[in-house]
């Protein structure tokens, strides 16, 4: 199964109710299996008349206490950025895929991690957080799904998914299997009609002196339970690593074959993968930073996951960026040879 | 003796925020006693706008959501779609509908979405502080439009309602007035007619367009506004049943 499907089976496995979306490359396939298999369901699915009009939908059914998802690409993800806002502050949940295409602009339909600042920082106006899983493998993806629903629900946040043009389209064997959801609160403030309860009101404008402040802090505790529990990372041949290598995503794929081959040489590499982007693995990276070693970022854009590693190193330890921006992948060789150059200035070996 | 007026209890007891004369007071009764009438409190969804009526919450006692400027038939159409038995009804001003939500509304209609439109002309936006709006008349003055607004690089007022009646995905599109007692009979009557159809599950949108007064921003007398909607408005929006 390609990336595409095998997510949005996972997503139909994960009980979402409900998909609206607009085509555009490179998640075409995740549109096109939704029509077919939420109408066999007998779920509902919209193909919307834009993003803009794809994530209102996703607030109009999350409202209603429904699990909802959209999926698009970097253009369409930027235009969702409003309503991810709205989404935000009225604190509903829902899943959002990025299948991420190059940018800015049109850019082109290759892969790319360009959107990292978008989906870490927020992306939409105001002051506000949310998950991003950076999955590495189609059965990563695949896995994110119910992960992403279960999250969404208990945190009464937006999760988004950030995947690339090759793990959208890359064909790999995947088990889909249904998962037991996490215990999970009731959705008492939705919107079902005021049958034997009074009034539920969902809304994102607080006017009263100090309402928002209010709002944002209690934003900001859940985000703060959320760094707390739910940080996902991989640590790859690390423990006598001099070199780290930190890659997410499809970059993390091929930067572990690099780190095995410098391995065979002797070259003392291991890999610290994030799995949850937001929130970032600081804290494993930090303590992987107490003893000296070279840090080096791998991605697909020029440099901007490097900013969170540098934060967490906070100054003790080197950072060096290998980027490839605009569609351009990484190979195992470049990555290889930068390995080598590091393990020369470094001194180690 | 004989009750001939009460207060409906889908309209909370509260004072409300809106300037002396505005229209939106009015049609929040009307609606709040169309919902009472029609027995549907508890299964009704309400979407507030923004513009002027975003709190209209505070004083319609269903639930109801509070979404981005002009994108309320798109919420509406996520929530009737995986709620087909709760009654969706979006309220919507002419700058939420008909400026910045031209798109959603257009295609929520071309989809035959099963939703209730209440859209409320008042010629101006109110929230922002009276500016043009694509209803705006000819020649108004507005806070965008000193020397009032000229066709030639502002427009003419937009006829969405005509646009929308044209679509077969339309069940009903009427426009109303407040301007006196018979017209405000009959917005009631039209608001009545555009729930029960919904009820009904009639394949398609039902929209109630109403002119409704803004003295404010029309630096008119509160009974001045009326005759104005009677003597100015009705030229570029007839009061008709323009579909079903
Ligand atoms: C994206 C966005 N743009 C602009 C605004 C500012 N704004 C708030 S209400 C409004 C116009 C409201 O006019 P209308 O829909 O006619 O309603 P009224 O206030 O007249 O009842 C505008 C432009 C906003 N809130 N969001």
């Amino acid at each position: 199964m390609c990336g595409n499907e095998a997510l949005a089976e996972a997503a139909v496995i994960a009980g979402c109710d409900a998909y609206f979306g607009y085509p555009i490359t490179p998640q075409n396939e995740i549109t096109a299996y939704m029509s077919r298999r939420m109408a066999e369901e007998g779920r509902v699915f919209v193909q919307s008349e834009s993003e803009l009009a794809a994530i209102n939908m996703v607030f109009g059914a999350a409202a209603t206490g429904k699990r909802a998802m959209t999926s698009s690409s970097s253009p369409g993800i930027s235009l969702m950025q409003e309503g991810m806002s709205y989404l935000a502050g009225a604190e509903l949940p829902a899943v959002v895929v990025n299948v991420m295409r190059g940018g800015p602009g049109l850019g082109n339909i290759a892969p790319s991690q360009g959107d990292y600042f978008q989906a870490t920082r927020g992306g939409g106006h105001g002051d506000y957080r949310h998950i991003v899983l950076g999955p590495s493998s189609v059965q990563e993806l695949a896995d994110c799904m119910p992960l992403a629903f279960d999250l969404a629900d208990q945190y009464r946040i937006t999760v988004m998914v950030l995947a690339d043009g090759i793990l959208g389209q890359m064909m790999e064997p995947v088990v889909l299997e249904p998962k037991p959801r996490r215990p999970l609160p009731p959705k008492d403030w939705a919107l079902t009609g005021m049958k034997d309860r009074k009034q539920n009101i969902v809304r994102s404008l607080w006017l009263a002196e100090g309402a928002l402040e209010e709002l944002n802090y209690r934003l900001e505790a859940k985000h703060r339970q959320i760094r707390d529990n739910e940080v996902l990372c991989e640590e790859y041949r690390i423990e006598d690593a001099e070199i780290i290598v930190v890659a997410y995503g499809i970059a993390a794929r091929i930067a572990r074959a690099a780190v095995d081959r410098a391995r065979e040489q002797g070259v003392p590499v291991g890999m610290i993968r994030p799995i949850t982007l937001w929130p970032f693995p600081s804290a494993q990276i930090s303590a992987a930073a107490e003893t000296f070693r070279v840090f080096l970022a791998v991605e697909m854009s020029c440099g901007q996951m490097i900013e969170d590693v540098k934060l967490a190193v906070e100054g003790r330890c080197p950072v060096l960026l290998h980027g490839r921006p605009g569609g351009g992948v990484p190979m195992v060789d470049e990555i290889q040879d930068k390995i080598r150059q590091l393990t020369i200035r470094s001194g180690a070996v | 003796m004989k009750t001939v007026f009460k207060r409906t209890p889908v309209l909370k007891d509260c004072p409300t925020h809106y300037c002396p004369g505005c229209g939106h007071g009015i049609a929040h009764r009307l609606l709040a006693e169309v919902i009472e009438e029609l027995d549907i409190q508890d299964r009704t969804i309400g979407i507030a706008p923004v513009g002027c009526a975003v709190l209209a919450y505070n004083y319609l006692d269903v639930d109801m959501i509070e979404v981005a400027h002009g994108r309320a038939p798109a919420v509406a159409t996520g929530m009737k779609r995986t709620n087909p038995d709760h009654i969706v009804f979006s309220y919507q001003g002419d700058g939420d509908l008909a400026a910045i939500g031209t798109a959603e509304i257009l295609h929520a209609a071309h989809r035959a979405e099963q939703l209730t439109v209440i859209f409320i002309n008042n010629a101006v936006f109110g929230m922002t502080g009276g500016q043009m709006a694509p209803t705006t008349m000819l020649g108004q003055v507005t806070a965008t439009t000193l020397g009032g607004r000229h066709a030639t690089g502002e427009g003419y007022p937009l006829q969405v309602s005509e646009i929308l009646a044209l679509l077969p995905g339309t069940t009903y599109v009427e426009r109303c007035a407040l301007s006196s007692a018979p017209r405000i009979k009959q917005a009631k009557k039209a608001i009545k007619h555009a729930f029960q159809l919904q009820m009904d599950g009639a394949p398609g949108l039902s929209l109630v367009e109403i002119l409704s007064p803004c003295p404010t921003y029309w630096r008119l007398a509160p009974a001045k506004a009326m005759a104005w909607i009677e003597e100015q408005m009705t030229t570029a929006f007839p009061i008709a049943r323009l579909k079903g």
